[in-house]
Parts: structure tokens; sequence; C-alpha cells
């Protein structure tokens, strides 16, 4: 076996890395976190030529080496550690043929950590439209790399590329420009003071705060001849390298390149006059938003609809195929019925990852956050929340995922915080049949109080996440730095393949991460369901069966069934906590419902259904409404009225009650520090306003 | 005339004179915003924030906050 080729690509945002990465490794990708930080690590495997594969790692996209995200840390980090396991043997920066200027930045500062450095310059085949032509050898010259003139969208280029990351050994090592001229006597210094190390990586030791194993800052300081600079100087010292650098990419480019303007047509501006536009800008997203609303209520309830019941007979049939026993209620009520509450949601985090990846391919999402910003601002999120925010109506899971682009520590913390007090889809069973139970029909300037119940509910949880936002913004003392500067690239028909990619990776991450917490919880609750301690439980049937003798056989196994719930554990469990929720109107039952609706807030129906003994039969909801409405509690009264109803809207409108939203959150924020804080802020949020709700009406 | 960035209104253009104070990110002149090099003002968001600019070519958007610190020459009109 020969060796592998480590290969980094690196580049700036917006430069088709991505779609570079995908065209070389296809789906032979795989994509992980880097080992403490939740930073997505995308490697793959590459067939070069004769059987020489390249190990090709996608590093996030940066500017330049001067790190200010936990992504951009990863860049340098690796850049700078020769003894890491992906250190590369050569890089690969990806530039796109529009912005090579300011790309050349990044590709400059490479060249002076003495990596061999392909040049990648990609989305060629705009070059025409744009009226830019290249000087290719003379680039190649002046900048001491070799070049790829390539095109991800009409798939040209590559096979070149592949052809000089085999040859990377010829690549010179040469830097382009002299950096350490901007202090001439200060570099100096540093080189006395450390003669066996890299001048520059010993400038980006001193400069940037971030990992670097055996030679840190601390060290540099230590050494007695040779002074730091303060804060302010170095970043002036920054600056005039960045000067610098951009001095030398002025004067190659201007024989390397030329742009004809007179050639170049231009679809931004004309696209941007409107949606950018103070009246014209809102109304398009607002569509664009009534859109994605669509699709994820009304097209994936077809394909929901069809998981549902695939899995509802999938359970019968296993049901019916193996020997009666623990085992199979095991399998068939607790591992398939929880697989098929994790399966039912891909269809709506299809498509929304699907209007996310084509709304962030084709650069309309930098409008939005430029669009944005100004209002979310002032309850200290950022234009980017806007995304996570509108996600989370459909699941506070691929929203909480999709905060992961803010790079602002505290406005991303925030956001993740406070997505879930959006209305999610899981909340809609449960506030369809409340509200069908307590709020009286009739109407209100022709719109029915249930209808408006509903859209209240909508607005309260949207309310909610805005003002506890605020309140956040206000407690947190986060120090990090707050600077909002967006690219806005130029707008682009997405690639098929990249969108398609970035639909199944999500969905895997989904179905696999949270998947395994709802399948593990689902079986729990299962078998605290299914058993019980003691004779009231095991002798069940026989209890019932003399108790009430004239009821039909039906009738008897649903008896039978709620009377095991109750002296199950799931039950015993229940009924301790009643104490806890009386005061919001609540009775064990739906203490029970409460507590199996930790997992997932749908679940808190079919509890409901279950213990009402409606019977297995079928999950009629008139049936279940009926029972509910006749529900009393042992000293006559109603148990569902006006004030527990309100009450038990308001418990599910503001409670944590999804274990796999505080999954994803524990795998975002790295700790379970949040999570918990979100959870016990929450519940007592709920409690407290279920609580005012029930003493204030009763 | 010499103001700052934050003065400049849509469809104007300017040449940065300044951009050597401590508010400004280094992020911002790795985009290129730097010391003659052109900017425009292509739109801005309600009250003025965000503003979205093009410097040298490439686009941006920035809050006002940061415009402020940065030191222009209008040069049309």
């Amino acid at each position: 076996m020969s060796k592998q080729i480590n290969v980094a690509l690196i580049g700036n945002p917006n430069t088709g890395k991505t779609s570079v990465f995908n065209a070389l490794t296809g789906l032979n990708q795989k994509v992980g976190n880097y080992p403490g930080i939740t930073v997505e690590k995308k490697e793959g495997l590459c067939k070069l030529h004769r059987g020489v594969k390249a190990h090709i790692i996608d590093l996030p996209g940066t500017y330049s080496l001067n790190a200010s995200s936990l992504d951009e840390n990863v860049v340098i980090e690796l850049l700078l550690n020769k003894n890491d396991k992906d250190f590369p043997d050569v890089a690969v920066v990806v530039s796109d043929v529009e912005n090579l200027k300011r790309n050349l930045l990044l590709f400059t500062q490479i060249k002076d950590l003495e990596i061999p450095v392909i040049l990648a310059i990609n989305m060629s085949d705009r070059m025409q439209r744009k009226g830019i032509s290249l000087d290719i050898d003379y680039l190649e010259q002046h900048l001491e790399t070799k070049i790829a003139l390539i095109s991800t969208r009409k798939n040209k280029g590559i096979q070149d590329l592949k052809q000089l990351i085999s040859n990377y050994k010829e690549l010179s090592i040469k830097p382009c420009l002299n950096a350490s001229e901007i202090d001439i006597a200060y570099f100096n210094n540093l080189r006395k003071a450390f003669p066996n190390q890299l001048l520059y990586k010993l400038w980006l030791v001193i400069t940037q705060d971030v990992n670097f194993g055996k030679t840190d800052r601390k060290t540099i300081d230590a050494v007695n001849n040779f002074k730091t600079k303060k804060p302010g100087d170095l970043k002036r010292l920054q600056q005039k390298e960045t000067i610098k650098r951009y001095q030398f990419i002025n004067n190659v480019l201007k024989k390397g390149q030329t742009i004809d303007l007179k050639n170049a047509t231009d679809l931004r501006i004309k696209l941007d006059r409107i949606l950018t536009h103070k009246v014209w800008g809102y109304a398009i997203f607002g569509i664009i938003l009534l859109t994605i609303f669509q699709a994820i209520y009304d097209w994936s309830s077809v394909p929901m609809d069809f998981i549902d019941s695939s899995f509802a007979s999938l359970s019968e049939w296993v049901k019916s195929v193996l020997p009666e026993g623990a085992f199979t209620n095991l399998l068939a009520e607790g591992i398939i019925a929880g697989i098929g509450g994790v399966v039912i949601f891909i269809p709506q985090i299809a498509f929304l990852f699907l209007f996310i990846a084509i709304l962030e391919e084709s650069g309309y999402m930098s409008r939005v956050v430029f669009l944005m910003d100004r209002v979310m601002r002032r309850f200290g999120l950022s234009g980017k929340s806007v995304v996570p925010l509108i996600s989370g109506t459909a699941c506070a899971i691929p929203a909480i995922m999709a905060t992961r682009n803010i790079e602002n520590w505290k406005e991303r913390l925030i956001t993740i915080l406070v997505t879930p007090f959006t209305t999610c889809s899981a909340r809609l069973p449960v506030y369809l049949i409340i509200i069908a139970l307590v709020i009286p029909e009739g109407r209100f300037f022709g719109l029915s109080y249930q209808a408006l119940t509903l859209m209240l509910l909508y607005l309260l949880g949207f309310l909610m996440a805005v003002f506890s936002a605020y309140l956040l913004n206000r407690i947190l003392k986060i120090k990090s730095k707050s600077f909002f500067v967006v690219e806005m690239p130029s707008y682009k028909v997405p690639l098929f393949k990249n969108v398609a990619l970035t639909v199944i990776e999500k969905t895997k991450t989904f179905v696999f991460e949270a998947g395994r917490i709802i399948l593990a919880i689902s079986i729990v609750l299962w078998v605290l369901a299914s058993y019980g301690p003691g004779e009231q439980f095991n002798n069940a049937e026989t209890i019932v069966r003399t108790e009430h003798t004239s009821l039909t056989e039906e009738a008897l196994e649903d008896k039978i069934a709620a009377h095991k719930l109750e002296h199950s554990y799931i039950g015993i469990v229940g009924k301790a906590i009643e104490p806890a929720i009386k005061p919001l109107g609540y009775d064990w039952k739906i203490g029970i419902g409460v507590v199996t609706s930790f997992a997932a807030r749908e679940v808190f129906v079919g509890t409901l259904a279950t213990i009402y003994s409606v019977g297995s039969a079928g999950e009629d909801e008139d049936t279940i409404k009926s029972k509910m409405a006749a529900e009393v509690h042992s000293n006559g009264k109603k148990v569902f009225t006006l004030a527990s109803g309100i009450s038990l809207l308001l418990f599910y409108a503001f409670a944590m009650q999804c274990m796999s939203t505080l999954a994803i959150v524990k795998r975002e924020t790295n700790s379970w520090k949040w999570p918990m804080i979100q959870l016990a802020s929450m519940t007592v949020i709920a409690y407290v306003a279920a609580l005012i709700a029930f003493q204030f009406i009763k | 005339m010499q103001t700052t960035l934050a003065h400049l209104k849509r469809g104007e253009r300017g040449i940065i004179i300044d951009v050597s104070s401590y508010h400004i990110p280094l992020k911002l002149l790795e985009m290129g915003c730097l010391p003659g090099n052109n900017v425009e003002l292509v739109q801005v968001a309600p009250f003025a924030d965000p503003m979205y600019l093009n410097i040298n070519g490439t686009h941006l958007a920035i809050r006002k906050e940061t415009a402020i610190h940065i030191q222009i020459e209008i040069t049309n009109e």
C-alpha cells in the first residue's frame, strides 16, 4: 500500500470549496466533529492516479489566518501543528475567479508557513461573463505555485487538480513575499530569540489566541531577551501586514489579471434592487417563508401519514407473526413504535434543509441576514438568528443545528436557548385536542375563538422567544468580540449535488443522533408503562373482571388496560407527582401524560388516549375528546375546564418537553450546563404560568 | 469632502482614507476595506443599518457602528 497524501482544502467562504470537496470525494466522505468542539469536520477519500489515494479534509471557510471564530481556529491549529495526523502534505487554496484578489490574501499567508500550496481557481465558467482573463503562467511564476483552473459547475479542471495533488513534491515552498518587513527590528529580535522556529509561525502564535501545544504565547513571553508588544501595537502591525500583502497582490494581479468591465453583465445589481428593497425585500421574504411553512405542514403530511401507517402495520404484523410475550411486545410497541417516532420527522426535516440549502447556495440567505439584522439586534440576536427561529416552527432540532453559522458565540447561544419556545409541530396535536375541549365555539369578528386561540399560542411562543432573548442578553456576561461583517456573495443557481448532499447529511445526523435518544426513551417508557409491582398490577384482569361483570368484552379490555396502567411503574410516578401538579388543575392521569411527554410532546395525546381507556382499536380523536370531556374528579367536578385547559396550554407552550432537543443542545454547546439551565428555567416558567392561569381563572 | 463611511448615501461613492481605528475588525481589512480603495453604498436596510457596500468589487454588509470609524472622502457630487 502506498502512503496516502494528506490534502487540506482551504479557502474563503462562498468560493465553492465544498463543491470542490464534493467533486473530489463524491459520496466517499464523512462528517464528524473536531474533538471537544462542535465544529464540523468533513473528510473524504479521493483516488488519484496509479493507486495513490488522497485523504482530503475540508477545512472551515476563512478569510485569513487571523482567526475570529471557533471554526477559523481549527484552520490555524491544524496548519501550525506538524504532529497532527491530518497535517497536510499539500494545501489546496480554493479561490473564486471573481474575488481572486481577496482570496490571495489567505494564499500568501499559507505560503509563509512553507507548506506546499496549489491554487485552485474555481467558477472559471464565469470568467467570460465577468470579462476576466488571467495570465496563468505569470501568476504561477510570481505566486510560486501551480494553478488549476476549475469549474465544479461544468465539471472541468478536476482531473488537472488531481494531477497537481499527486505531484505535490514538485511544488515550491518559497514564500511569495517577505511579511517581516513591516517591522524589521521586531522580527529580527524574534528570530534571534527563536532561531529554530519559522518566523511567520511565531508571529501567528503571538497574534492568535489559539491552542498550539508546545510553543504558546506564554513561552514566547517568558524568554527574557525578547519583548512582545501591547495588543494595540500588535493590531496595528497586523493591519500593516494586511496592507503589505495587498500591495504585493495588487502588483501581481496588475499584470496577471485583466478585467474588462465592458464585457461584464451583472445580474446582482438588478436582483438586489428588488431583494434588498425596504418594502419588496420584506414582502418577498414573507412569501418565501409562507412557501416553506406550506411545504413543512402540507406537503410533508403525505409522506408522514404513509410512514405513520407503515410503522403501525409493521408493528401489527410483528405481533401477528411472533409468538406472544414480553419480547414481542417490546419489539412491536417499544422499539418499532420508537423508530417510527423518529422516522416520521424525516420528511419535515428533509424539506426544511432542502429550502435552507437552496437559500444558502443561491446567495439569498445573506440578503435575509442583511434585512433582519437591525430588528433582531434589539433582542440580543443577530440577523443570522432568523433562520433558526423560522425552522423552530417545524422542529427545534434542525433549528438548533442551523445556528452554526452565527459567528458571535453569545448571539448563537441565545438563539439556541430561545429557539425551543417557538411553536414546533409536536405541540400541535396537544393544542388541538385541548382547544377543542375547553375553548367555547363562537365567533369574534368572523374568526372562531378556537382558531384565534391557536394563533395566539403561535404568537405567544414567538414573543416568549424574543422576550427571553432580550433578558438573556442582559443577564449573560459573555465576552465575545461583537462585530458583524457579512459577505454578500453573487447570486448562483444552486448545484443539485451540493443541495442533495446537504439534505442527506443533515437528515442522517438527525436520524442517528436524535434517533438514538428518542428510541431509548420510548423503550424505557414502554417498560415503565407495561410493568408494575404488586398485586394490583399483576392481577389486574381478575380484579377488573370481578368488579365489572356487566360490561362487554371490549369495554372490559379497556378497563383492564387502564387499571394496569394506573398500577404500573409510570402510574405510580403519576400518583407521586400529583401533589405538585394539583395546583395547576391536573390530576394524576394528566400527570402521567406530562411525564411521558417529556420524551416528546405529542406523546401526551397518545398517553391520555390509553389512560382514558379509549381502547387499543382506534385513536379516533372524537372518542378521546368525549371521554376526556366526561372525566370527573372524585368530588364530581369536571377535570377539563377552561381553567385547567388554559393551564395545560400554557404549560405546553413553555415547557421543555423534548428530550431530543436537550440532546442536540448538549451536542451543540458541548456541555450539559446549557441544556440543564434551559430545562430548569423553561419548566419553572411553564409551571408558574400554568399555576397563575389556573388559580386566576378557577 | 472628508467624512465617515456612515455618512455615505445610497448610490454615492468614496475613497477610503483611514481604517486605523481600534474598533474596526481586522476581518474587514482582510476583505479589502483598505486605504485607497473605492467604496460604494449599494443598499441600506431600514434605519440605514446595516449598510451594503461594494469595496473594490467585494460586496459586504457591515453595521453602522463599525462604519462610523472608517474615514472616507466622498468622490461624487
